[in-house]
């Protein structure tokens, strides 16, 4: 999967607990999902859930805390990928 | 972990408990019941002359039996008397199909769909004394011992 077609399915996958519009219209890998995105503790749990679903993943506690922006975000996944 | 001692750790006190006993516990789900007090204050407002339980109030029972009550016994071993969780509804979506009256005794049943990252989220229904479903829906909420 391109670097593209990854922050492509992110950006689907976070846009129903987004609250800033206009952040999430530029979202980039430097997007952060708290300050900048607005997204708040409880939907995080969801998107991660939604992550894990999505590719076929299981994200730990420690993974949890690192998944703090889209980059981060985008680190965790692949790591996943390339263990399975 | 008792009913009781459940009870004791909930964050809520009148006129604000919607929780009389917890009749069925494990860690996928709950079972509670709550009799609603004919001379509730929210039964002088809702509505004029015609005292109807409101729906977030059934929504309230439903998210103390179902979710709270079954939050606090799933996190036994981090919650103490002296660490009152932390708890914060986060969403819901209940649908509502029969109206509940002053003084009827109404049955939670909750099932555990995911508790992960302190995230819990059920699907709950709220019975009447007749066995007929009042209201049914999905209920999350965050927890912290």
């Amino acid at each position: 999967m391109t670097k593209d077609e990854l922050i492509a399915k992110l950006k689907t996958i976070v846009q129903p607990y987004i609250q800033d519009e206009t952040a999430f219209a530029n979202l980039s890998e430097n997007t952060d999902f708290i300050s900048d995105l607005k997204i708040n503790s409880a939907n995080l749990v969801d998107v991660i859930l939604d992550v894990e679903d999505e590719f076929d993943i299981r994200i730990e506690n420690d993974d949890m805390e690192k998944m703090i922006s889209v980059k981060s975000a985008m680190d965790i996944i692949n790591e996943k990928l390339a263990q399975k | 972990m008792t009913s009781n001692q459940i009870i004791s750790l909930l964050p809520y006190q009148e006129p604000f408990l919607f929780v009389d006993e917890l009749t069925s516990i494990s860690s996928d789900g709950i079972k509670g019941y709550y009799s609603f007090k004919k001379d509730a204050y929210f039964y002088e407002g809702h509505f004029k002359d015609n005292p109807i339980t409101p729906g977030v109030i059934l929504t309230e029972c439903m998210a103390q039996i179902g979710v709270v009550c079954l939050g606090i016994y799933i996190m036994k071993d981090e919650v103490s008397e002296n660490s009152h969780p932390q708890i914060a509804l986060t969403s819901s979506q209940v649908d509502f199909f029969l109206p509940v009256l002053p003084g009827e005794k109404v049955t939670v049943i909750s099932e555990k769909e995911v508790f992960r990252f302190n995230k819990l989220k059920c699907k709950v229904k709220l019975y009447n004394e007749k066995e007929e479903l009042v209201c049914r829906g999905t209920i999350s909420g965050m927890i912290k011992a």
